[in-house]
């Protein structure tokens, strides 16, 4: 019964792909991309992918939706070339699809215990994490101890994305581009019904976020998926109640705050490590106890991506949400 | 006892199941755009209560049953807020109601 | 059953191609960042699908259930970085396409080209 439902959900992913890919409507291929996200984070709830499953929905259904919206608003929204068929292109795409496809029969078949994934590295982390770090989420241990320099690679990548989108649209625009554009002072504030119900979900929105990211080693959680919480509720307050008033509530000031100084608060656990007398991101040194010193590692490390995730994900929002009206 | 309340909550899913169903049809064959809105919103108000009340009762009285309510209360304060939203914002764009001789309107 | 056992991977495949293609053909430069988060999510697809062990559950530490199977934390975790890596570049892209939008006043790639070469 699970496999028919799976095999449902593929089939729906395939076509909503197809259906992304054709539209000429720039507006219907972005929302139809908000629903193949949602569609993935279903697909990998049941192959038991609880922590990806999370951020695929928060990441790619939510932020990844406003801020593909965000950039139609200062382009256009159709295609212009008309639907012109590019016979190599799909020559090449059939030839490689049918290579891939043989290729498949190779592999182990789906869920098989035997395959080389389940052995070696995988088992050897699910084997030694209550040994060593003693908390219940092993996809957060993997992340922030085993695999921890990993994600502090990561938080820079997300730390250069922000500073390479505001370095892009820092700058004025050229002068009568945005001629037409209404200046947005109110954002949605006559439309009395979701400005209501937006200001009681708000503050449930932060709470949330804060819950994933400390409960992030007890149940699927964590810095990245709170951050995409704290940060859509940002955003939310950003369409009710206009650029404005949004950026009153958190000033770009704290914005760069914040992205600065989660990545510092990563690099400065590393470094902690090595002046007490360990690795750089060795945490079983940061406390008596070394299991105690892995969880307090992962609590403030976790605590740094959130804030730098939070940040940057709210300033390339303000940056494409303000351009050339404020 | 048991018994009793699995089949209760059977008969939730099911109907649940069945408002879904009438919601997805609604919105392929009405032929302009606030009918169309209006029976999704279908889905968003009666099917989800439904549904969610269904799987309450399989959960009982414990932690999965008050995260339930909780997810409950949100999709009952979100999704008609959503669809009014979007309403709003087909009226505001210039979509005007017409009657149905118009055909359908691609959006 | 052996052949539905891989069905997983032959959706794979079809949903990579149909992102690639969209990268390779289409003039829109939206369209291509479309196609190109479409590409990143077959690849998560398949990196979870190899990860699913049969009788499995989610890796997190059941207290009541000593002997359960669970799935392997290797994938999930390169995914998850994988999709936030994933976002930040199509954000960045996005802001160049604004910014083309700016200095050319299209961004549809044929025209692009006819400006820059006139």
């Amino acid at each position: 019964m699970t496999v028919l439902f799976g095999g449902f959900l593929l089939a729906m992913l395939v076509i909503t792909a197809l259906a992304m890919v054709q539209t000429r409507n720039l507006f219907v291929a972005v929302m139809l991309g908000g629903i193949f996200s949602l569609l993935i984070a279903t697909v990998f709830f049941m192959l038991d992918a609880a922590d990806v499953s999370l951020t695929e929905a928060a990441v790619g259904a939510g932020i990844s939706t406003v801020l593909f919206l965000g950039a139609l608003s200062l382009t256009s929204d159709h295609e212009h070339s008309k639907t012109t068929i590019r016979p190599l292109a799909i020559i090449i795409v059939i030839i490689t699809m049918l290579l891939i496809l043989m290729s498949t029969f190779d592999f182990p078949f789906i869920g098989d215990p035997q395959s080389l994934v389940q052995n070696h590295v995988g088992a050897e982390y699910l084997a030694k994490t209550p040994e060593f770090i003693d908390i219940p989420n092993v996809v957060t241990a993997v992340l922030g101890s085993y695999r921890g320099y990993d994600t502090l690679g990561e938080v820079f990548v997300v730390l250069t994305a922000g500073v390479g989108v505001l370095f892009l649209l820092g700058k004025a625009p050229p002068p009568g581009c945005y001629r037409n554009k209404p200046a947005d002072t109110e954002g949605l504030s006559h439309y009395l019904i979701p400005r209501l119900v937006g200001r009681l979900v708000i503050p449930f929105l932060i709470l949330f976020g804060l819950y994933v990211q400390f409960h992030g080693e007890y149940s699927p959680g964590g810095g990245f998926q709170a951050g995409a919480l704290i940060a859509a509720a940002n955003i939310l307050y950003a369409l009710l109640e206009g650029e404005k008033s949004a950026l009153q509530v958190v000033p770009h000031k704290w914005l760069m705050g914040m992205i600065a100084s989660g990545a510092l608060l990563y690099g400065l656990v590393g470094v902690t490590g090595i002046l007490l007398g360990g690795n750089f991101l060795d945490y079983s040194v940061l406390s008596e106890d070394p299991v105690k010193g892995q969880q307090l590692g992962l609590l403030i490390i976790e605590l740094g991506v959130g804030i730098t995730v939070t940040g940057v994900l709210l300033s390339i929002y303000h940056a494409f949400a303000s351009r050339g009206k404020i | 006892m048991d018994m009793l309340v699995d089949i209760v909550s059977w008969v939730l899913l099911l109907i649940g199941g069945f408002f879904v169903f009438v919601g997805g049809v609604g919105v392929l064959r009405m032929p302009e755009l606030y009918t169309r809105m209006h029976a999704s919103g279908l889905t968003d108000s009666i099917a989800t209560s439904l549904i969610l009340v269904g799987l309450m009762l399989q959960g009982g009285f414990s932690l999965i049953g008050l995260k339930l309510v909780a997810i409950l209360i949100f999709m009952l304060l979100t999704g008609p807020t959503s669809s009014n939203a979007l309403a709003s914002a087909a009226l505001l764009a210039g979509n005007k109601e017409e009657g149905a001789q118009q055909g359908d309107k691609k959006v | 059953m052996e052949w539905f056992g891989l069905f997983y991977y032959w959706v794979f495949a079809v949903l990579l191609m149909i992102g690639f293609y969209t990268v390779v053909a289409k003039k829109n430069l939206v369209k291509i960042l479309l196609g190109l988060s479409l590409f990143q999510s077959a690849v998560f697809l398949f990196y979870i699908s190899m990860g699913k062990i049969i009788d499995g559950t989610a890796p997190i530490f059941l207290a009541d259930a000593p002997d359960q199977i669970y799935t392997t934390p290797l994938p999930q975790v390169l995914i998850l970085t994988a999709i936030v890596v994933g976002i930040s570049t199509t954000s960045l892209g996005l802001g160049i396409v604004v910014r083309i939008k700016e200095e050319y006043g299209t961004i549809e790639e044929d025209e692009i080209r006819k400006i820059d070469h006139s």
